[in-house]
């Protein structure tokens, strides 16, 4: 038979019971679609989580002290305990690294803050000028933190919005004196608000000249220091580089952690990639359902063509011809449920997308082509049985039955 | 005598009914000339229908040899046997077996199209078989927009189609009122005339009689062969 004759029987067969094909082509595109929405899902977690950490900023190299053995970002990186302080002076010193465009030293803490008789607690954060280029923040009002010598540092302090309204409520903030730990600063700028996020959330930081929150936090380490290379190429370079100084003025000992965005990013690409193909792999179970439901409702539609397949056996017919029929026929079911479901997954991911549009829930390539491949091979995987039962039945007995 | 298109020797054929062996057909020697007009008759359960069933490669005897055009097709393998049905054989049935979701003219087409002719040759063969069986105006008629007499005339010209040896018809007129009966065994007979050799499988004695040779057939075995003169 040939192949154009064989889509038309196939297809002429599959609209000849319009109820029965409904609801196989239905069931074949409830997987496909499942397939489609839940790796977006997945997907749109993992670029969600990238984009965060973009916004972070670019080509960040960020020192920690402590070191890891395994390296990588991990928890216990922040509360490692350190023989040698991270100081000021280390940041300093970093300037001199030729790949290294910026450097802001990050010291964090806790304290109370009050403002007329309001009082709080609050994270604060001691840095420097270039903190605001770095993480790419910005600022609602005022300046933020002038440049000048990192050990010094006027008293004068950059809010979050959070913290302005709280404290200030409609009053103007810039220009007021506040108190925070056992010194008054000058509120010099507010932050806008950003929401919440990954990292610091600024809304509610109150940042300060680095030199001062060591001063309060009577402490001489740094808790980061965060480094913008000169150029996404010289990342590489940025760290080793900073490796090599920090471990010079450390006599010799590697007693710091760097890593780079690119390592972070790496890692949590790769753990919400996983957790989407783990959730892909969910959804292909159905479509393992729908290829078990093309077999039984093939396997009936055999039985209900009996007499047609001892009639076409009759007219001269081979096996192979009846299998390649039947095969046919399932093939051309699987794959109208699977354009079919792909196009309600796109749907049904657009109109998320729709609903939450910081969620960039679009389908990975690799998915869609992966549910639609599985759809059609257990389509035709689950249809050579029944294909394979109709071309053994005997023309006799069939062509005998009504 | 012309020469022998079908040769039967020794053909039994036993089916199994729980305990019990039935034998539908049993020590049966048959010689049919190319050409003849046959008509097989006997009482229901006599082997008639299973003599057919052989005879169209649709069944296979326990024991025996069955020769078509000097050729021992009872050894072919399956496809081998497909592709002697499909040049060779054209059957006619008794409740029609035309495909319901195919038009007339598909149905009569069906034989090429799974023997992967190609569309021009099978639309050019189709106009004509159409026109031959008075079908030309019904072509795109499905089988239950056709009267009786009209779709046993689609399954005639159907079986012709390949132009095969020989028609196998199996109660051909069974479904069909009298005036319309005599119509279809008018077109077989005609067929007959033109070289093709015509069995037919029927219980009404009036019907056999047309044919130039009867078989008659009890308990699967051959009681009376006669031949008109």
């Amino acid at each position: 038979m040939r192949a154009p004759d064989l889509i038309r029987f196939a297809r002429d067969a599959a609209t000849g019971n319009p109820l029965r094909t409904l609801l196989l082509v239905l069931a074949m595109a409830i997987g496909v679609a499942a397939v489609v929405v839940l790796t977006a899902l997945g997907d749109g977690a993992r670029r969600y989580v990238i984009n965060e950490f973009s916004s972070l900023g670019t080509n960040l190299v960020i020192v920690l002290p402590g070191r890891s053995q395994t390296g990588g970002f991990n928890p216990g990186n922040a509360i490692t305990s350190t023989p040698r302080d991270l100081t000021i002076d280390d940041a300093q010193a970093l300037l001199r690294a030729s790949a290294v465009h910026r450097v802001v030293p990050l010291a964090v803490g806790t304290s109370e803050i009050s403002y007329g008789g309001k009082l709080r607690e609050v994270m604060v954060a001691g840095t420097n000028t270039h903190f605001l280029e770095v993480r790419r923040l910005s600022l609602a009002q005022g300046r933020f933190l002038p440049d000048g010598d990192w050990r010094r540092g006027a008293s004068e302090t950059v809010i979050g919005a959070k913290i302005r309204d709280e404290l200030f409520g409609v009053e103007p903030a810039l220009g007021q004196l506040i108190r925070v730990g056992d010194r008054r600063f000058r509120v010099v700028g507010v932050m806008a608000s950003t929401g919440q996020g990954l990292g610091l959330n600024t809304d509610e930081l109150v940042i300060i000249p680095v030199s001062l929150a060591q001063a309060m936090f009577n402490s001489n380490t740094l808790f980061r220091i965060m480094i913008e290379a000169s150029s996404r190429e010289a990342i590489e370079a940025a760290k080793t580089q900073v490796t090599e100084i920090i471990k010079l003025r450390h006599e010799g000992e590697e007693d710091v952690t760097v890593i780079t965005q690119d390592a972070v990013l790496a890692t949590f690409d790769k753990l919400l990639g996983t957790l989407t193909l783990a959730v892909a792999g969910i959804a292909a179970i159905s479509l393992a359902v729908a290829g078990i439901l093309v077999m039984n409702v093939m396997l009936v539609s055999v039985t209900q063509r009996t007499s047609e397949i001892g009639l076409l056996k009759a007219l001269g017919a081979t096996g192979a011809t009846i299998r390649a029929a039947f095969l046919t026929e399932a093939a051309m079911l699987s794959l109208a449920g699977a354009v079919l479901g792909y196009l309600l997954g796109q749907g049904a991911a657009a109109l998320i997308r729709q609903l939450y549009p910081t969620f960039p829930a679009y389908p990975p390539d690799w998915a869609v082509v992966a549910g639609l491949g599985t759809a059609l091979v257990t389509g035709i995987l689950f249809g050579v049985l029944p294909a394979r039962q109709a071309a053994r039945l005997d023309p006799v007995q069939s062509l005998a039955k009504r | 005598m012309g020469t022998a298109l079908i040769e039967l020797s020794g053909i039994e054929r036993i089916f199994y009914l729980g305990d019990s062996e039935v034998h539908a057909l049993r020590h049966l020697e048959l010689r049919i000339d190319a050409g003849d007009y046959v008509a097989v008759m006997g009482p229901s359960g006599s082997g008639k229908s299973t003599l057919l069933n052989l005879l169209g490669l649709l069944d296979h005897p326990n024991a025996g040899s069955y020769r078509l055009e000097g050729r021992d097709v009872t050894t072919l393998s399956p496809v081998e046997q497909a592709h002697v049905r499909s040049e060779r054989i054209g059957f006619v049935f008794q409740s029609f077996h035309l495909v319901p979701r195919l038009t007339a003219a598909e149905n009569i087409a069906l034989p090429m199209t799974l023997a992967g002719i190609d569309p021009a040759r099978r639309a050019k063969r189709v106009d004509q078989a159409l026109k031959d069986y008075g079908l030309a105006n019904r072509a795109s008629h499905r089988p239950d927009q056709l009267s009786g007499g009209q779709r046993q005339r689609v399954a005639i010209a159907r079986a012709t189609i390949m132009q095969p040896a020989m028609i196998l018809a199996d109660e051909p007129t069974g479904n069909l009122d009298r005036a319309t009966g005599e119509e279809v065994m008018r077109l077989l007979e005609e067929l007959n005339a033109r070289g093709v050799t015509l069995i037919v499988v029927t219980h009404d004695t009036a019907l056999g009689a047309r044919a130039r040779r009867q078989l008659l057939m009890e308990d699967g075995e051959l009681r009376h062969d006669t031949s008109n003169a």
